[in-house]
């Protein structure tokens, strides 16, 4: 008896949702979607009011530029399983690669259509330590010393964590003149320091910042800069250390479903209109490495000169880093205490 | 009444132990919930809430639960009359199959519907090239969330409906009432309970759900995300208070179940009393 | 082929629906899990899910769902008992706190649970002085658990209790049984099968949990990496069989597991029917 009063209600409820409920706007405009990663959302959001308001007094087209948003990897297999991205704006190279090869959406050779291996901007592996560094942590070689509580995302699961292991792997490749064994044994003791292993970047984040677990946070340049930011100017430091990575996070158009929806043109020219001053800019004010010299000039304070090597120079590309450090009994899993 | 109660101290002693064990590990979390919601003010609270992309999470949100939640409803009563009401053969394994998606991990969850749906998967070609997308849009969210929540009401309902074995019914039956009236009358106003608790956990459920759906939305701002997944993207840009202030209407989903209950239990009262005599008649037939 | 005595109607009817929405929405999506898996060879089955980090990952997640659905039905009974026989003030929204742990989405529980029980937490902070270290270990992980399987078990004795008959209490009290007696005799064995559900219920979502438990594991290889995050890791290097591989032997555990608990609840309700 009363059931039915609910029963009724829910079906009322239905009835009202689908007359009121118009979730999915069928626009006349163009539509482009941008399936990105995560520390990327603030500049896209940033980057698209510009990029519409140029497009629309190019053309006088209106168009809508969507973004999703969640970790690299993820996208990636999103894109292959049908995400109709338009462009991809990923953590790593290895992931797009993926898409190209897995899903046959855009060419192999894809990283070579855009100018610095399709890398608007760069970043490279920071350390965020608490205010006045109290444990003195200045290069890699602390964050093995016994005693020291390092933060860092797990690199099975998150793509800024490889380049943290990477960069680690390549300062002790560079100290013990490429000794392999020296580097295991050097990337051993800083895992053995990480006490708790995100499954991604801004997880660990907040691990550091508000569970105050850990001595350091190995992070993107950017990323330490937005939490230094929004979660407290006068709790954190960023330290840069001796040598760093250089970390490239590729774009690309996704060709055949650019193609499709008859928005390539478009997709190029947004791409693109990232390598401009006024797209180097915005990417500067996210904390972002800009390629153009001008840019970078203006932002010079912002972003200490550092010696940096890129992953292609010391560990052969993407493809073949991943096989030897994070594929299952790869490195990563040598040294892990299983 | 003394003999339906036990001792005030053993009383006093139960309650005390429920309620801490409660505030250890629902209430805590349900106030760091709500501080970090409002410790910017209630305006910021509101001010979040009714941002456009949380609207947008918050529709898609509703109108899943509210596809979802039927269907699951509509399975659970007929799998509960079957499974309570009668004997047969395998029934166990026909009760285990239907916890399973419970034990399936969310990922999995997930990855099914990819598996079958996207654009590698069995049907994914096919639906593409007819031009249906199932997969990262609204079909692949309810189905997943169908999934997930699956056994909630049937659960529910199968240990209310045996606990009240099959007599009244058979009885309601031999006055000469048919199938359906039987059901109406004697089997719904008694499994009533079990029934709105099933629906409330399946429709929680189905809001909360988080790690399946994540995995076949695609995460398209204003689109495809649903609350939870709004909720997550609001975190990870450090927008701590617009993100417990939209799980904080997740948590209110609580106060709605309490309404709710308080109504029917309202509303059954008073048709007790009003047709009381005759159900306490019926009762002592039985 | 079946042997149903009741003479209810709606047999077919209601077992043919529920065999055929339980084929289409849970079946035929699960068994793309094995055959994925079985695009595999047996041998690479094996090395996957026989892995010593593998099996260290099944063993605490197991582990873990296990303790915290034991401690879900002795508290979520006591709190069920509490909830539909006393009155005291505020019961009911006490009652409607339960569902919390449902609506809310997994990960913002990790969140707060993780808020709450790191070092720095409101309730850390104590553990921790005494040396219980309540964030990021097996201890952290169970406590997620239990927050995400209580409700299961209130809500399965909850209705039960409501619903059993007042009148077999005053027939028992009336022949001279104790409150103790009337409830070993009379409450405790109607109440079985409602327990095993819910412990079933509760056991079973925590084995594939895998938002709110993130956050408070740690995910250290060998120690706190539980089973549903090494899927993620597979998942991570494209590697769909792998993945599907450690889900289907996951999904064969709990399917024997349920099976199991399943068979006990039956055998205990018959004796009840017996009795």
């Amino acid at each position: 008896m009363k059931v039915r009063y609910v029963l009724i209600g829910i079906l009322i409820g239905m009835a009202m949702i689908n007359l009121t409920g118009k979730a999915w706007p069928k626009d006349k405009e163009v539509t482009l979607l941008n399936v990105s990663y995560d520390p990327t959302r603030e500049l896209y959001v940033d980057y698209n009011k510009v990029f519409t308001q140029y497009w629309k007094e190019k053309t006088g087209e209106t168009v809508v530029i969507n973004q999703s948003h969640a970790g690299s990897g993820k996208q990636a297999r999103s894109v292959i399983e049908g995400l109709d991205a338009d462009v991809v704006t990923l953590a790593l190279a290895y992931d797009i690669d993926a898409i190209a090869e897995k899903s046959g959406l855009l060419p192999i050779q894809w990283q070579e259509r855009l100018p610095d291996n399709s890398s608007p901007y760069t970043s490279i592996i920071v350390f965020l330590v608490r205010q006045g560094n109290p444990k003195n942590i200045k290069d890699w070689d602390d964050l093995a010393r016994s005693g020291i509580s390092v933060v860092t995302p797990n690199p099975k699961t998150s793509g800024g964590a490889r380049w943290n292991y990477l960069a680690a792997w390549g300062y002790a490749l560079r100290k013990w003149n490429n000794d392999e064994l020296k580097a295991k044994d050097f990337v051993r003791a800083v895992f053995k320091n990480v006490p708790v292993l995100d499954s991604g970047a801004r997880a660990s984040t907040t691990t550091f910042v508000e569970r105050g677990i850990g001595d350091v946070l190995i992070s993107w340049e950017n990323e330490a800069y937005l939490a230094v930011k929004d979660l407290g100017p006068e709790r954190f430091e960023i330290v840069v250390p001796s040598v760093s990575i250089l970390a490239e996070p590729p774009v690309a158009v996704v060709d055949r479903v650019a193609d499709q929806h008859g928005t390539r043109k478009l997709a190029e020219e947004y791409l693109n209109f990232l390598y401009t001053p006024q797209g180097q800019e915005i990417v500067a004010k996210h904390y972002y490495r800009p390629r153009l010299k001008s840019v970078a000039q203006k932002y010079a304070a912002q972003f200490p000169p550092i010696k940096l090597f890129t992953v292609d120079e010391v560990f052969g590309g993407w493809q073949k880093a991943q096989k030897t450090h994070f594929a299952d009994q790869g490195i990563f899993d040598q040294i892990s205490p299983l | 009444m003394s003999t339906r109660t036990e001792p005030a101290w053993i009383r006093r002693a139960l309650i005390g132990i429920a309620l801490s064990f409660l505030a250890l590990f629902i209430l805590l979390p349900l106030t760091v919930v709500f501080m970090n919601a409002l410790n910017k003010g209630i305006a910021i609270y509101l001010k979040s809430l009714s941002d456009p992309a949380a609207l947008a999470a918050i529709r898609l949100t509703l109108l899943t639960a509210l596809i979802a939640v039927p269907f699951n409803l509509i399975f659970g009563v007929a799998a509960s009359w079957a499974i309570a009401k009668f004997d047969f053969r395998l029934k166990n394994l026909l009760i285990t199959l239907i916890d399973l998606p419970l034990s399936v991990s969310p990922v999995i969850s997930g990855l099914i519907f990819v598996l079958l749906f996207g654009a590698q998967g069995a049907l994914g070609p096919w639906l593409r090239a007819h031009g249906i997308k199932v997969i990262f849009a609204l079909p692949a969210i309810i189905l997943t969330t169908i999934f997930v929540t699956f056994p909630m009401v049937a659960r529910e309902l199968i240990p209310v409906m045996k606990a009240f074995g099959n007599e009244e019914e058979e009885a309601a039956m031999t006055l000469g009432a048919n199938g359906f009236q039987t059901f109406w009358r004697v089997t719904l106003p008694n499994i009533k309970w079990g029934l709105l608790y099933g629906v409330i956990l399946c429709n929680a459920r189905a809001m909360g759900e988080f790690g399946a759906v994540s995995v076949v939305s695609g995460h398209i701002r204003g689109q495809t995300n649903t609350l939870p997944l709004h909720i997550e993207i609001l975190y990870n840009e450090y927008n701590f208070t617009a993100a417990f202030a939209a799980a904080s209407l997740l948590a209110m989903l609580a106060l709605v179940t309490l309404i709710l209950k308080s109504i029917i239990e309202f509303k059954y009262r008073a048709e007790l009393a009003a047709a009381g005599k005759f159900v306490i008649k019926m009762e002592n037939h039985v | 082929m079946f042997k149903h005595k009741s003479t209810l109607p709606g047999f077919r009817i209601s077992l043919g629906y529920t065999i055929f929405y339980l084929g289409l929405i849970v079946l035929i999506p699960l068994s793309m899990l094995f055959i994925k898996t079985s695009s595999m060879g047996l041998k690479e089955i094996w090395m996957v899910v026989s892995h010593p980090r593998t099996l260290a990952a099944y063993r605490l997640s197991f582990t873990a769902s296990f303790i915290a659905g034991l401690v879900n039905v002795v508290f979520g009974f006591l709190i069920a008992w509490v909830l539909s026989r006393y009155s005291f003030p505020g019961k009911k929204l006490i009652d409607a706190m339960v569902d919390f742990p449902f609506a809310l989405p997994t990960a913002v529980t990790g969140i707060a649970l993780t808020s709450l029980y790191s070092q720095n937490g409101w309730v850390g902070q104590y553990l921790y002085q005494f040396g219980i270290q309540s964030a990021y270990n097996p201890l952290g992980i169970t406590i997620a658990l239990i927050f995400i399987g209580l409700p299961f078990v209130v809500r399965t004795v909850e209705p039960v209790l409501q619903e059993l008959d007042p009148e077999l209490e005053d027939a028992a009290a009336s022949l001279g049984a104790d409150r103790w007696q009337i409830f070993i005799k009379i409450f405790f064995p109607n109440l079985i099968p409602a327990l095993i559900t819910g412990f079933t219920l509760a056991f079973a979502r925590a084995i594939g949990e895998y938002g709110s438990v993130i956050f408070i594991a740690g995910n250290i290889p060998g120690k706190t990496e539980i089973a549903p995050l090494l899927i993620m890791t597979k998942l991570e290097q494209f590697d769909y069989t792998g993945a599907t591989a450690i889900a289907v032997v996951m999904l064969l555990i709990s399917f024997a597991l349920l099976a199991l608990t399943n068979f006990l609840q039956w055998v205990s309700s018959k004796r009840i029917g017996m009795g």
